[in-house]
């Protein structure tokens, strides 16, 4: 079953003077992880934020583990699913930002069990439980107490990824989850996004780290102006690329 | 009269004054809140007259809403009052006028709050009503916690308009006593300025174990 099935999506800005994303589709297998590389302002995160419902695609079909949120209607035109069934298909996803968006007045552990609370009704008990657990695997377990603004950015992220992860989302995006971050740091949240991939988490990874998105991803795609140029797997697109774009954008990176 | 009596009455005005104040603030605080949602409403016409209530509060003397509310039903609409309309009018006033101003000052603390912080919610999965009460609203407490202050010591002050409807809280009583024969004179004015400063004093002093309150985080 493919987790994540996106079909023809058509995004523009400004009344359709800026075209963002023209006609693009994914499809994510379950344990399959992909990474998405391209300039800056190919649309990678745009796409994201069409994936995770933050932004209204123009047109297009956008499913989760066959569950329809939204498919072009007869002009065209994306027709979204009713709010409940939004509801229910956000708790498929995941997304870890740039800027981590941890809420700063709650500590560590309560950012990791309100929303599992409150949204998907567990007991305290469990919620503790299950971020307690994460928590260990981030390596921040003495830090449960401590309020965001007390860490790290890399320690920030982490928790964010284990806020995500809370939810057991059957899909996690990462929108450049180390450009916020010092050099130094970026190294320990790579470790934490390669475990996961060993453990055969479904991830999608916008990412600028391409020594890291070789060695991680099972797929590589690369966008550039708002459609997919090439895909493939890491080896191929990256040591033998079809397209003179890819070809370009990759000796940029092999220069510094 | 005696210095004494003098101070006995001043006291007994003093909790009008308190009166208006924690009722004043009592309803302010969270229609100001009210005031905002309908002010950001997508029901067009609701935002519009919120806007021009906004305006109009902020507009116009709070001495003379205060003698619209007090004599307007009566004089304009022709409604009979009831006979303690005198207290619930002044109550009202301020009311409708600092929620107005509250309003204002809750805009801007929400509007100071990163959009990261609505997207990271809806992507959790939070509902719009639990994104605004669990994640917005502490966070704008905190933000607007120093206007809302200088608000909430204008507010001490501004209890002494009362006066122009005929409510005898402490400024009023000060002055009935200052003219009166035999009277202690300008010593009472004294007195009432110490009760006003000692009692924003220890308003200051609690929005500022408040705002301590609220340090643990950013
Ligand atoms: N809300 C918006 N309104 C108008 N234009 C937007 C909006 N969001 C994105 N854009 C534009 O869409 C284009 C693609 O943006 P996007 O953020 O998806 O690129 P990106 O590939 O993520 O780039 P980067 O690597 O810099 O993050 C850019 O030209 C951007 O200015
Ligand atoms: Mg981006």
């Amino acid at each position: 079953m493919q987790v994540l099935e996106m079909e023809h999506v058509k995004k523009s800005f400004n009344g359709a003077a800026l075209h963002v994303l023209r006609d693009i589709s994914l499809h994510v297998d379950e344990g399959e992880v992909v990474a998405i590389i391209g300039p800056s302002g190919s649309g990678k995160s745009t796409l994201l934020r069409c994936a995770t419902l933050l932004t209204e695609m123009d047109s297009g079909d956008l499913r989760y583990s066959g569950q329809t949120a939204a498919r072009s209607g007869a002009d065209g035109r994306a027709v979204y699913a009713d709010k409940q069934t939004l509801k229910k298909i956000r708790g498929y996803f995941g997304l870890v930002f740039q800027n981590f968006h941890l809420f700063p007045h709650y500590s560590v552990l309560k950012n990791l069990t309100d929303a599992q609370i409150s949204v998907l009704g567990r007991g305290k008990t469990e919620a503790q439980q299950r971020a307690r657990e994460l928590l260990a695997k981030m390596g921040l377990s003495d830090k449960e107490d401590a309020y965001p603004c007390q860490l790290s950015g890399g320690q920030q992220q982490r928790v964010a990824i284990a806020r995500a992860l809370a939810m057991d989302p059957a899909i996690l995006f990462f929108d450049e989850p180390t450009s916020a971050l010092d050099p130094e740091l970026t190294g320990e949240i790579l470790k934490v996004i390669r475990a996961l991939a060993e453990e055969h988490m479904t991830m999608v990874i916008v990412t600028h780290e391409m020594d890291f998105a070789r060695d991680v991803a099972d797929r590589v795609i690369f966008m550039d102006g708002g459609v997919i140029v090439e895909e493939g797997k890491p080896e191929e697109v990256f040591a033998a690329p079809k397209e003179e774009r890819t070809r370009q954008f990759l000796a940029r990176f092999a220069d510094r | 009269m005696t210095v004494q009596t003098m101070l006995t009455s001043l006291i007994q005005a003093f909790g009008t004054t308190l009166f208006i104040f924690f009722f004043t603030l009592l309803g302010a605080l969270p229609l100001g809140l009210l005031v905002n949602a309908c002010r950001k409403s997508r029901f067009a016409p609701l935002s519009w007259l919120t806007k021009i209530y906004i305006s109009i509060m902020r507009g116009t003397p709070l001495m003379l809403q205060l003698m619209v509310v007090y004599f307007g039903p009566s004089l304009l609409l022709g409604i009979t009052v009831p006979g303690n309309w005198r207290s619930t009018a002044v109550v009202l006033a301020f009311v409708i006028n600092y929620a107005a101003y509250f309003a204002e000052i809750y805009r801007g603390g929400i509007e100071s709050i990163p959009i990261g912080q609505y997207e990271a919610a809806q992507v959790l999965g939070y509902s719009r009503l639990q994104t605004y009460f669990k994640i917005i609203l502490p966070q704008m407490v905190k933000r607007v916690l120093p206007p809302v202050t200088n608000e909430v010591i204008t507010l001490v002050k501004d209890t002494s308009l009362a006066s122009v409807i005929g409510v005898v809280e402490m400024f009023t009583r000060a002055k009935q006593i200052a003219v009166a024969p035999h009277s202690p004179g300008m010593i009472t004015f004294l007195a009432a300025a110490i009760f006003y400063y000692v009692f924003n004093y220890a308003v200051a002093f609690g929005m500022e174990r408040l705002e301590k309150a609220l340090d643990y985080y950013e």
